[in-house]
């Protein structure tokens, strides 16, 4: 454990050194701060941040994390001929990035959602957001473990963004349509929980009250995940998309050759 | 101390290591030589549990070591190309170093001593030359006064002084009794250092005995005769 929380440390410091992290905070703390002094309108400022929770830090997470990973390739080398578990090395990475991309974003988004919409929703905002940086780190160790080639690793990485952004809903929709005889609010309601990008967005908008917009689903959606019940599975479903993911990677890394 | 039984290891369609069974004990100096590509890092990484094999068995004092990596607080490893950290000055990497060793490290000064490496503490690894790096190398190698040294052609690229130095470092680990494993092209830094030479050919031991007793079989003189009489043998044989 206390070497764990060593190699976290070393890449945290390796990560503040960089700057990166720094320069995403202060685009998220920029965004928010704009966006909550353009309009009077609190929740109008809410729904504006939860386009950029859904799309843009999942998206510099699993890219930051998977770039990171390959740039500490070293730094995993020669810890490998010390004797130090490879599980203990991934996870301390793992400690490490998900520790620097979530002061990020609790500072760059939670610190103005606090100051300018602390209510229920604005909190539930944070804790969607801050899960769905961890998912994304823990998806960019599956990336970079996959593969020893940079520039595929990162490219496999935004194909996966892709993935959870567009292309699955876009296969939700063909769902849809293909089998619109039969009764498919169930089925789509369990297919959109496995994204966690879909997951987040249905809460979130729910939480701002206007599912009335988004028809029957919308309704079932509420009946559904508005309640306690419906909470605790969509944290489960997210602390799934953290821990497996990681746990496959952990599995792929202990069977690799340096 | 080290035992390795029928050790295979195919990388994709590339068979490196062909069944590898040896022993190696406290006190002796063990030449690994072999022509290129055949397996001779390979078989050091198997041994460090950087690559995994694909069977076989290896064994630290009787334990195996894919059960559990402490085992590997007790070897000092040189690669044979270090990478370090770009961004971390050379003090940092010793500091890290240390700072992750488990508990109750002797620290040995030496080496670094010798080679001055406080003139460089202060540069950043990227900055490093190809012999620096080497030092460094060479430095974090012996750095804990551990039993086995793991040593991937240690002298490549350092200058003639410095490999004197390291020359002298091994011999003086050698009078401790230490196991040492030298991978090495050049014969002659072998001299006098090495008590038994291991050859390693198609990822298979060819021949693996003392020195004392390769040099009466082929009638030599020197290690470096008796070493390139061996590796004629072998490639007559082909």
């Amino acid at each position: 454990m206390q070497v764990t929380i060593k190699i976290a440390r070393y890449t945290l410091l390796d990560l503040l050194y960089n700057r990166v992290t720094i320069f995403y905070t202060f685009f998220l703390l920029g965004v928010s701060l704009v966006i909550f002094n353009l309009d009077d309108n609190v929740s109008k400022g809410i729904l504006s941040l939860v386009n950029i929770i859904l799309l843009i830090v999942p998206l510099v997470s699993i890219v930051f994390a998977t770039i990171h990973m390959y740039n500490s390739s070293e730094f995993i080398e020669l810890l490998l001929a010390r004797p130090i578990q490879r599980t203990r090395i991934l996870v301390g990475h793992f400690a490490g990035i998900a520790t620097a991309l979530s002061t990020a974003f609790l500072v760059g988004i939670g610190l103005p959602v606090m100051l300018y919409a602390a209510s229920a929703t604005g909190i539930t905002l944070i804790a969607a957001g801050w899960l769905l940086t961890l998912c994304f780190v823990s998806i960019a160790m599956l990336a970079a473990v996959t593969t020893r080639d940079k520039a595929r690793g990162i490219g496999i990485a935004i194909l996966l963004w892709f993935l959870f952004t567009m292309i699955y809903d876009g296969f939700v929709l063909w769902v849809l349509f293909a089998f619109n005889d039969y009764p498919l609010e169930r089925p789509v309601l369990v297919l959109t929980a496995l994204n966690p990008i879909d997951l987040a967005r249905i809460v979130l908008l729910l939480k701002i009250d206007i599912s009335a917009f988004m028809g029957y689903t919308g309704a079932l959606y509420k009946d559904y995940f508005g309640t306690a019940k419906g909470m605790i599975i969509t944290t489960s479903v997210l602390l799934c998309w953290i821990i497996i993911p990681m746990y496959l990677a952990v599995r792929k890394f202990k069977r690799r050759d340096i | 101390m080290i035992s390795i039984r029928n050790l295979q290891k195919s990388f994709g369609k590339l068979r490196v290591l062909h069944g590898i069974s040896l022993e190696m004990h406290p006190g002796q100096v063990v030449a690994l030589i072999g022509p290129n590509a055949s397996g001779k890092t390979t078989l050091l990484k198997c041994i460090l549990g950087m690559v995994v094999p694909d069977s076989g068995l290896i064994e630290f004092d009787g334990k195996a070591v894919n059960q559990e990596v402490s085992y590997r607080k007790y070897i000092g490893y040189m690669p044979q190309i270090g990478r370090y950290p770009e961004n971390m000055r050379v003090r940092q990497v010793m500091k890290m170093m240390i700072d992750l060793y488990p508990d109750g490290a002797v620290i040995d000064n030496e080496l670094a001593n010798a080679f001055s490496l406080h003139s460089m503490d202060q540069k950043f690894m990227r900055t490093l030359s190809g012999g620096s790096r080497q030092k460094v190398s060479a430095v974090l190698a012996f750095l804990f006064d551990v039993p086995v040294l793991i040593l991937d052609e240690p002298t490549a690229g350092l200058d003639p002084i410095s490999a004197e130095i390291l020359r002298q470092k091994i011999l003086h680990e050698r009078e401790k009794g230490k196991l040492i494993i030298i991978s090495s092209h050049v014969l002659s830094e072998l001299e006098g250092i090495a008590t038994d030479i291991l050859y390693v050919a198609d990822g298979k031991v060819k021949t693996y005995q003392p020195i004392t007793e390769l040099l009466e079989e082929t009638g030599t003189s020197h290690t470096r005769e008796a070493i390139l009489e061996i590796m004629n043998r072998h490639a007559g044989n082909n």
